[in-house]
């Protein structure tokens, strides 16, 4: 007992130390010099400002710019709390965001795209996303939107589709995931195409 | 029907498999003290395990009966329980807390503290505004490394009680838990880190960012050193993430490639150690045998989970938005998931993550459908032995090899034999303890929780899901799986009822593999006859799969009825 007792008292501190604070430091340190970039959170920085990171979602509700998928954390697309929304397949909660979400969208867009029905809108844009900062949305979400951004930028729609199309991320490797529009990038080159 | 994702879960398959059994007989090497890891490159390696062991003075040599082991592994856990605890309560006197965060609540702290000795990983906190770095690095991931290694230690010296013959002597605790640390988690986290933050998984003590969006706001990022958690988070079935919303959030999964490597990671090690265990009790084709059998009833679970989600929920079929895949889009339901995996690879991560007692996440749980939501909570009700959790999964099999073994020597009218030896009244008390003690505690704690006012508080949603996310949150932990219909909240009732299935359903599983081993240890093996009944062939492979549905299943069948399969009838 008092052998256990002091052996694991040794082992608990040394891999404590080892595993909990030399090893971590170790990695952030290789992590710094390799891959300072990604390791520090794949920052987007415009004139010498901060204005996001390309892995994390923020707010866009201005009609000139793509907007992201619903988001359920507090405030929305709050990058330092991450949270699902949590409702059921069945829940009335969900039916009605769907439903608001949606109209909200057909609103929007409409003026810009007067053939526009509810059945034209891809999932995605009317459900939360499991982070809350889903920082894509499906390329048939940001088809549906370049009408309006065109429109409001007056910009041609093919320069919009181009930019759409440079600012997708493929599947990793040619076939691992889904693609995705990285919207902040893409309104970071739309903002740069449009000065 | 989904062409392109099911050809990224084939991929999958054949990956996990080609990675899988050369660890496993890796493994097996490293437990059986091969001789390649006193020589050559790795010599070095064996001097610091020498010094390991010359510092907490136990001899290497020095085996011990199965009592013995057991007694070092639990005077070990319960100071690792007080060490987790009591830097969470601490933490805001403490260093590395760049975002100035308070001391964890006490009941929260303790269950918590519970989970992550355990290798559960159940989570009643939001982590990037919870826990400080410090608490982060040296509390939760560490124990990330110890509560895997442990479950590892458990299976080396059960399957040496399977393999040996006469003896009392399963081995020594520490050679075991140093050996999976230094030899198998330390080398795979690494390779896998290393992976995550090349494509942007963050490692920094730099504390968050304020950025200003686009539109001139004000947004808080958290960063960390999250990286080596993940790793290790995917790697020793431990799936408690740096953030709230696991591997959904970005950061701890920015894209597809990212996603492939976490999700096998999922499965690696528990898939290895079957050939592991097969190698170490020199019967390779058993070994296969059970590897099939689970295999299996992995792919009948994604055979489900996929197509469901990919049919999209009641709300969202009724919405009249577009939910057809092409075009574009993954469509389905994307309620709580993300758009770059979209459908296939939530389904498969959803399965890996509870067929392992892993948890991890990749997408909301909770806003899964009725039938894409019961084969996680299904998956987990079985006992976390469909590969389970590293150590667990297959010692936790033993269980119901044990019972299936047992149920063939009746139908043949044999005493019935395992590897050589006779199961005798006693292994059958231990294997029968070893699979009905869990199922049942989970079953009585979501009663418990669902008739009382201070159980019923924690229920977010409403109706039969409800039921479901009480029914999820008992299960997760009694099995010691972490991942969680996360509507569920945390209350001081909840917390606390949580820790105490989690503790019991990590050590009485533990015990019960332990006894059994230690009593098979001591048996003389006897040479298979005409009469003896093959556990190589896939006759077991069937009666393994019909022991496991049958006693698991029925247990939960019950409840199921009254959450998911209400739930699937509504409209």
């Amino acid at each position: 007992m008092v052998r256990d007792l002091r052996a694991s008292v040794v082992a608990v501190v040394v891999v404590t130390a080892l595993f909990g604070l030399g090893l971590p430091a170790l990695f952030t340190g290789f992590s710094q010099l390799a891959f300072k970039h990604q390791a520090n959170g794949s920052l987007i920085t415009e004139n010498g400002r901060t204005v996001g990171s390309r892995l994390v979602a923020q707010a866009f509700t201005k009609p000139q710019y793509f907007h992201e998928r619903p988001s359920a954390t507090s405030p929305a697309y709050n990058g330092g709390g991450t949270t699902f929304a949590n409702l059921g397949p069945t829940n009335p909660d969900l039916a009605k965001g769907v439903k608001q979400q949606a109209a909200a969208i057909l609103k929007l867009e409409r003026p810009y795209n007067p053939g526009l029905t509810i059945h034209q809108i891809p999932v995605d844009a009317v459900t939360t996303s499991g982070s809350g900062v889903d920082p894509d949305v499906s390329p048939a979400y940001a088809q549906l939107q370049a009408h309006r951004v065109a429109a409001v930028r007056h910009l041609p729609l093919p320069t919009v589709q181009r930019l759409i199309s440079q600012h997708t991320d493929g599947r990793s490797l040619g076939f691992l995931g889904e693609p995705g529009v990285n919207v902040l990038e893409l309104n970071v080159a739309l903002d740069k195409e449009t000065k | 029907m989904n062409g392109q994702g099911i050809g990224q879960i084939l991929v999958w398959c054949a990956v996990l498999i080609a990675l899988a059994y050369p660890l496993g007989l890796y493994m097996a090497r490293v437990y059986m003290g091969d001789r390649f890891l006193v020589a050559g490159w790795a010599g070095w390696l064996r001097w610091t395990e020498r010094g390991f062991y010359r510092l907490i003075r136990t001899d290497p040599k020095r085996e011990r009966d199965w009592k013995a082991y057991a007694k070092t592994l639990l005077i070990f856990m319960v100071l690792f329980w007080l060490v987790v605890y009591g830097i969470q309560r601490l933490q805001a006197h403490l260093f590395l807390n760049p975002d100035h965060l308070q001391a964890v609540p006490s009941h929260i702290a303790l269950n918590t503290a519970s989970s992550f000795i355990t290798n559960t990983n159940w989570q009643f906190y939001a982590g990037e505004s919870t826990m400080s770095y410090l608490t982060q690095i040296t509390a939760l991931a560490v124990q990330q490394f110890v509560s895997a290694a442990v479950g590892m230690a458990v299976l080396a010296a059960v399957v040496r009680g399977l393999a040996r013959r006469s003896t009392k002597e399963l081995g020594n605790f520490w050679v075991d838990f140093y050996r999976s640390m230094v030899y198998i988690l330390l080398p795979l986290s690494l390779v896998l880190a290393v992976i995550l933050v090349s494509q942007g998984v963050p490692q920094t003590f730099g504390g968050h960012v304020s950025a200003r969006t686009l539109e001139g706001v004000a947004q808080t990022i958290s960063r960390g050193p999250v990286a080596l958690m993940i790793a290790i988070k995917q790697l020793g079935t431990n799936g408690g993430g740096f953030f709230n919303s696991n591997s959904a959030v970005p950061f701890e999964n920015p894209n597809g490639l990212t996603n492939f490597f976490e999700s096998i990671s999922i499965l690696l090690i528990p898939a290895a150690q079957i050939f592991m265990f097969g190698k170490m009790v020199l019967a390779r084709r058993h070994a296969w045998v059970v590897f099939s059998a689970m295999f299996a009833l992995f792919l009948v679970g994604v055979a489900i989970a996929l197509p469901s989600e990919q049919h999209g929920s009641q709300v969202l079929r009724a919405s009249g938005v577009n939910i057809t895949q092409g075009h574009g889009q993954s469509g389905g339901n994307m309620s709580d998931k993300e758009v770059r995996f979209g459908i296939a690879n939530s389904a498969l991560w959803a399965t890996a993550t509870t067929d392992a007692s892993n948890g991890s996440v990749n997408g909301g749980h909770d806003a899964y459908t009725p039938a894409g939501g019961a084969v996680p909570l299904v998956n987990i009700f079985v006992g976390e032995v469909i590969f389970g959790g590293v150590g667990s999964g297959m010692y936790g099999l033993f269980f119901y090899i044990v019972i299936a073994v047992f149920v063939a020597g009746l139908m043949v009218g044999r005493t019935p034999e395992y590897l050589g030896k006779k199961i005798e009244a006693r292994e059958i008390k231990y294997a029968a303890v070893g699979a009905l003690f869990v199922p049942t505690m989970a079953l009585a704690l979501t009663a418990a929780s669902v008739v009382t006012h201070a159980g019923l508080a924690s229920v977010f949603n409403p109706g039969a899901h409800g039921f479901t996310e009480a029914l999820y949150a008992y299960t997760s932990q009694s099995n010691n799986n972490g991942s969680a219909f996360a509507g569920y909240g945390a209350t001081s009732f909840s917390a606390s009822l949580g820790a105490v299935a989690m503790l019991f359903g990590r050590f009485a599983p533990a015990l019960a593999a332990l006894a059994l081993a230690g009593s098979l240890a001591g048996k003389k093996t006897a040479p298979a006859s005409a009469g003896t009944f093959r556990t190589d062939g896939p006759t077991f492979a069937v009666l393994l799969i019909g022991v496991i549905v049958l006693t698991a299943g029925l247990m939960v069948f019950p409840a199921l009825t009254l959450g998911p399969i209400v739930e699937g009838l509504a409209h």
